[in-house]
């Protein structure tokens, strides 16, 4: 199901840490994601995964440590960075008082996908999240699922060498999650575009990724294939692998402003 | 990767424009103040400077009212910064491989063009109830200095706004900004005679500069001079501009 894996890393993590005052999200993590590779990037909620993202996609400026991608420092020439990855956030970007084809055209003019191209892509990303037909609705009458259908549609429309997928699949049906698994396949296999994503649906992690690590308070407790990891631990799936290590524990949402926005969108209604 | 910049600063204009023109309540409530001021100040106040010898108040008043509506849409067009914050659409720009001064100047065009539109529209209406026009060709420059007034203050607006996570703040902020900059800029009383220390404040506020040219342009009198005016009012506006970049490029989201 993966694909082949070639030497070169094309994210490498080095001694990362991310401190909110005396509360430490990230704490001197390093690994390296090599080139071609579907990684998956695991934890429970609140362990650092979307403080990790955020840091590596240069929202988040870290407290020490360093980010390469493809040889370029993320710190020095953010820019640069930006050009090779694209990024699809657990939480909703999407603009509400635009169309969802204003909203992928806004997009593809920002990263400068060339006009026919993009008017391309964005008929074949809308045909397959089965938007087509709501192609001319404003966003703010789609239902959460549509939404995240999407943000999915938009996170793939430039082809960039990364594609960060934070939390891609929540809250979508079973035949959207296919259909995007697959889609992400084919721009894996076809234009050998790294996948680096998390999620709480281990299965995915058994049938899509190769690469795995997992992050628990901070710090980075267990990474390898899928293979090694259910090796070491005794176990057949990547869920029992994964509640092995971190615990039948269940978290609270740490630190991350996550939750906060989430309750002053709530407000703004 | 010239015409990557550009398109990207059109892209975030025409959002902008889209945003404002599908929302009609706020294209409406947004000229009910400068009106209200321009009936209620030129009718109210203009038989009291007729008899101080001034001649006609309205002629005086319009080119303050017309700065009023364009600093007022431009500063709070700030709030789309705060808004695309809270909603989540401020990272979708944050991570577009663009820079950070053509995201400051798509915005910033944005706001200033629909200020400018309003100010456009305060001086038609003007025209309706006694306003005259001294030169009709120098209305272009007018323009001119109304779509720069606009940049400034747009670009003020949304420097100020990048620096902020919520709504409340920022209005409070406004508030205590907009009407010292509206009051202490010669936009309603004539800025002879007036003590030193007041005229030195007058003197520090870009938009009497605005005010001044503007007056110059379509009344014929003026303060500054008209040289001066365009001056002080472009170079503000490049500095906000540079400097609201430089905010872009430091926001963590």
């Amino acid at each position: 199901m993966w694909s082949t894996v070639s030497a070169s890393p094309i994210i490498e993590v080095i001694h990362l840490s991310k401190n909110f005052g005396e509360f430490s999200a990230v704490n001197d993590i390093s690994f390296s994601v090599p080139k071609g590779e579907i990684y998956a990037f695991l934890g429970p909620n609140g362990a650092g995964k979307s403080t990790t993202i955020k840091m590596l996609t240069t929202l988040l400026r870290p407290t020490k440590g360093g980010v390469r991608i493809c040889d370029v420092d993320v710190l020095q020439h953010p820019s640069e960075a930006r050009r090779l990855f694209s990024v699809m956030f657990q939480e909703p970007s999407l603009d509400d008082e635009l169309t969802a084809y204003e909203n992928l055209e806004f997009h593809g003019v920002l990263y400068g996908v060339p006009r026919a191209l993009r008017h391309e892509r964005i008929d074949e990303l809308l045909e397959m999240v089965e938007l087509a037909d709501r192609r001319h609705h404003m966003v703010k009458g789609f239902s959460g699922g549509m939404k995240r259908r999407l943000e999915i549609a938009r996170g793939l429309l430039h082809h960039p060498r990364i594609l960060f997928l934070d939390e891609p699949t929540v809250g979508l049906d079973p035949q959207t999650r296919n259909h995007l698994w697959e889609y992400v396949h084919v721009l894996n296999k076809s234009e050998s575009i790294t996948v680096f994503f998390t999620t709480h649906y281990l299965d995915e992690v058994d049938q899509h990724a190769h690469l795995v690590s997992i992050i628990d308070h901070g710090v980075i407790i267990a990474d390898g294939t899928v293979d090694s990891i259910k090796k070491e631990t005794h176990t057949d799936t990547m869920e029992s692998a994964y509640l092995s290590l971190t615990g039948k524990m269940i978290r609270e949402e740490g630190g991350d402003n996550s939750n906060r926005s989430r309750i002053m969108r709530a407000f703004a209604k | 990767m010239f015409t990557q910049e550009l398109n990207a600063v059109y892209i975030l204009w025409l959002r902008q424009i889209k945003r404002y023109y599908r929302a009609r309540s706020r294209v409406i409530g947004s000229f009910a103040q400068p009106l209200l001021f321009l009936f209620a100040l030129g009718y109210g106040l203009g038989p009291v400077y007729a008899q101080a010898g001034k001649g006609n108040y309205i002629d005086f008043l319009v080119p303050g009212i017309i700065s009023m509506s364009i600093i007022f849409s431009g500063m709070f067009s700030g709030l789309a910064v705060i808004w695309d914050r809270q909603f989540g659409f401020l990272r979708e720009t944050l991570v577009a491989p663009v820079s950070r001064l053509s995201i400051m100047l798509g915005r910033t065009l944005g706001g200033a063009t629909i200020a400018f539109g309003q100010g456009v529209f305060i001086f038609i209406v003007s025209l309706f109830i006694g306003f005259h026009v001294q030169n009709w060709i120098l209305v272009i420059p007018a323009f001119i200095m109304m779509f720069l007034i606009a940049i400034l203050f747009t670009a003020l607006g949304t420097g100020m706004a990048s620096r902020l996570e919520d709504i409340q703040g920022f209005q409070f902020i406004m508030n205590f900004l907009l009407m010292p900059l509206f009051f202490l800029s010669g936009a309603l009383f004539p800025l002879t005679n007036i003590p030193t220390v007041l005229m030195y404040i007058v003197a520090f506020n870009p938009l009497s500069y605005g005010v001044d040219a503007l007056r110059a342009l379509l009344v014929g009198t003026t303060q500054f001079g008209i040289g001066m005016d365009f001056v002080v009012v472009t170079s503000v506006a490049i500095v906000f501009m540079v400097l609201g970049a430089y905010l872009f490029s430091t926001i963590e989201a």
